[in-house]
């Protein structure tokens, strides 16, 4: 992974003294909580509901052993002994005091590691794919580029006051894990007719109130061309974005507002004057970034072990787990491990100091102390022998961390709804507690298969539902918790926004609901057709008489 | 006014006019004047003053001022309010672009911990908000001894020093 040098080293510590300092100064009365708001907001640092929540960058999701004990320290000393993993690869603290973040930032440095850019009205953490440089399907792995996008990203003088928040995702495999086409900005590592590997560029998606899968502008992108062509794209936006309603503020209004021509047609006029100057990116800077994410001494044995299909074949629950919560990976007698942060008692994607530290044992002992947090709020050790996943699966039984669920209902994306966050209208987490009771049969959740439930407590959708093959979005209707569902969004290759089921529901009626919409699901599928096929097949109106009909 | 400009606090005989009327007379003195009052009166202005300045906000194209670089010794860009970046961007396109070599200045919502970002830019002088300390301000030019990025301020981005 990627490894600090004096110069990051050094941004990183003058930013805990610059935060510092302005901490004192907001405390002193010198600064008004007006002027305070977006500095901290640029520091990851939220006032919600009950306490500030600090939001800690993870960038692209990778994280070493070393880091991981880290977090899990500083949720033991500032915090209540938990933390918990957003959607956009980051992690979050609930409680910690404002006086106290100074100090957890400089904790934070010595690890390299940060706050910077985490919130507020810049470019923030790029994410990427959990299984980057282990997947099959991969093309090229995308974490360089994203390492280079971070430096260039960091603390830009010109786009650190754009109209609103700005993301960008980047995928270097086939399969889209890493939801391109609903950012700010989306690269996929694509290669062209001579066969040269770049990016295609897609602009304007994202989700919100206003939901838009975002259009190609620019379908092969040479590497060298990066950074021009991102400073053209964020020169445009920032010049001509919205600034006179917060809720028309993103990119994707401007792009919808220009049409996607003529917003390509901005932003190539714009980089034609940039593209050959000094934003045009070294094939050594590349390299050098590469270098740092070299594949690790794999045992080229690995593959002559049998235990693994014998532990298997003898024992139902890890075959379960093995099934769910393994990855394939491009060396044979590998695998990649999801660590699910989806155990049926907890909030999705929280996670405990001890848990952590377990996390982080089991990294260094199985995965060369690498592991990776991902968009669906779980944590991936990437690099895993197959000899060892019996034992591996045993200690993460023992901590609870080995829910067979991944991808399936209960592997759920789960805002922090009402019981946190300062703006959501309604809980996000007693639904999937309540999802959780209602569906605790292993062999139904397996039989059902593949599917992705999204969860947002308000229509800023920071839990995706939009793009949930189910997805559930809490509204406040007079005082009383209320749930719409939409059906058949999707975040991958096919990205499309959910439809609306019809009218919602009440807090209690929500698990019941999906009961009747799996149902129709069960008996209209065709051999072992995943969810979102079926309804693809079927459409919106079986479903709509099933659950409305019997209501 | 008083501004920061090559790190220390310094009082010019420049003076900002924030509103008047296209068809009011040229008043005295070395004037910031809006665009639009130069627009309406270049030739007047031309004849009457030997030093010229004007003031923009981030409504106005740079583009709209491009023909006239030569004449002024000060732009101000605007900060209607700091959360406005705007300004952030005319300021990188006049002068890495438009090669403006007289004195890019920030007016308005200016405050202490923007004061980095507008350095590097390519922004010259400062002029605080009259309600903070100027002298406080001057501190956080140095916050950072490290920048990624090319900018205004350093031609090369840093990893070309690596």
């Amino acid at each position: 992974m990627y490894k600090y040098d004096n110069y990051d080293q050094t941004i990183v510590n003058e930013r805990v003294a610059q935060f510092r300092d302005q901490t004192e100064r907001f405390l002193a009365g010198k600064l008004t909580e007006e002027e305070f708001r977006p500095l901290r907001l640029m520091n990851g640092l939220y006032v919600q509901r009950h306490a500030p929540m600090l939001r800690v960058a993870i960038p692209y999701g990778l994280l070493s052993s070393k880091q991981l004990r880290m977090l899990a320290h500083i949720s033991r000393k500032y915090d209540k002994s938990y933390a918990h993993f957003s959607t956009r690869q980051n992690l979050q603290y609930n409680w910690p005091a404002l006086e106290s973040v100074p100090d957890i930032l400089a904790d934070l440095a010595t690890v390299e590691m940060h706050a910077i850019q985490t919130s507020g009205n810049d470019i923030r953490n790029t994410t990427s794919d959990q299984f980057a440089g282990i997947a099959e399907d991969e093309l090229e792995d995308p974490r360089p580029y994203c390492e280079i996008i971070r430096q260039w990203s960091t603390f830009h003088p010109e786009f650190s006051y754009l109209p609103r928040k700005f993301k960008i995702a980047v995928s270097g495999a086939e399969h889209d894990r890493v939801a391109v086409q609903v950012h700010d900005i989306g690269l996929y590592l694509v290669k062209n007719d001579n066969g040269e590997i770049g990016f295609k560029v897609i602009v304007g998606g994202g989700l919100g109130r206003t939901p838009f899968i975002g259009p190609c502008i620019r379908p092969f992108l040479e590497k060298q061309d990066l950074l021009s062509y991102l400073e053209a794209v964020l020169r445009v936006y920032n010049r001509y974005g919205r600034r006179d309603n917060m809720f028309k503020a993103r990119i994707k209004i401007l792009v919808n507002e220009l049409g996607k021509e003529e917003f390509a047609r901005q932003v190539e006029e714009e980089w034609l004057h940039i593209k050959d100057g000094v934003m045009k990116l070294d094939q050594k800077e590349i390299d050098r970034v590469k270098a740092f994410f070299t594949a690790p001494d794999y045992d080229q044995s690995a593959a002559d072990d049998t235990s693994f299909e014998s532990a298997k074949e003898s024992n139902k629950d890890f075959s379960n787990w093995a099934i769910r919560n393994l990855f394939p990976h491009k060396v044979a007698g590998y695998k990649a491990v999801v660590v699910s942060l989806k155990a049926p008692d907890i909030p999705p994607g929280d996670v405990t100091d001890k848990q952590m530290d377990h996390i982080a044992d089991l990294a260094d002992e199985y995965s060369y102390g690498e592991l990776v947090a991902t968009h669906d709020q779980n944590v991936v050790l990437p690099n895993v022998k197959q000899a060892d996943l019996f034992a591996l699966w045993e200690k993460l039984d023992a901590q609870n961390l080995a829910t067979p669920n991944i991808g399936l209902l209960t592997d759920m994306i789960c805002c922090p709804g009402l019981d946190f966050c300062a703006l959501a209208n309604a809980g996000s987490i007693p639904i999937a507690k309540q999802i959780n009771n209602k569906f605790n049969d292993i062999d139904y959740l397996h039989d059902i298969g593949d599917i992705k439930i999204k969860m947002s407590g308000c229509m800023n959708a920071c839990g995706h539902h939009h793009v949930g093959h189910i997805g559930i979005l809490g509204v406040d209707k007079k005082g009383e918790e209320f749930y719409q569902l939409t059906l058949g969004g999707s975040a991958e290759n096919d990205a499309s926004l959910g439809d609306r089921l019809g009218p919602g529901f009440a807090k209690e009626e929500v698990a019941n609901v999906i009961g009747k919409i799996l149902d129709v699901y069960v008996e209209q599928r065709q051999e072992d057709e995943p969810f979102l096929e079926t309804y693809r097949r079927i459409g919106i109106k079986p479903f709509k008489e099933s659950v409305y009909a019997s209501n | 006014m008083q501004v920061i400009k090559n790190k220390e606090v310094i009082n010019d005989d420049w003076q900002l006019i924030r509103e008047i009327e296209n068809d009011a007379p040229v008043p005295e003195g070395k004037l910031i004047v809006p665009l639009a009052y130069w627009q309406a009166n270049r030739d007047e202005l031309l004849n009457k003053k030997s030093e010229h300045a004007v003031w923009i906000d981030g409504d106005i194209e740079t583009e709209a001022l491009v023909d006239d670089l030569e004449y002024f010794s000060i732009i101000a860009l605007d900060f209607p309010a700091f959360k406005d970046g705007r300004s952030y961007s005319h300021a990188s396109l006049l002068k890495n672009r438009y090669n403006y070599t007289g004195d890019l200045r920030a007016i308005g919502d200016v405050l202490r911990d923007q004061l980095f970002y507008m350095h590097r830019c390519g922004i010259d002088s400062y002029a605080v908000r009259e309600d903070k300390d100027i002298e406080d301000a001057l501190n956080s030019l140095n916050d950072f001894s490290v920048r990624y990025q090319a900018a205004a301020d350093d031609a090369l981005p840093i990893y070309r020093q690596r």
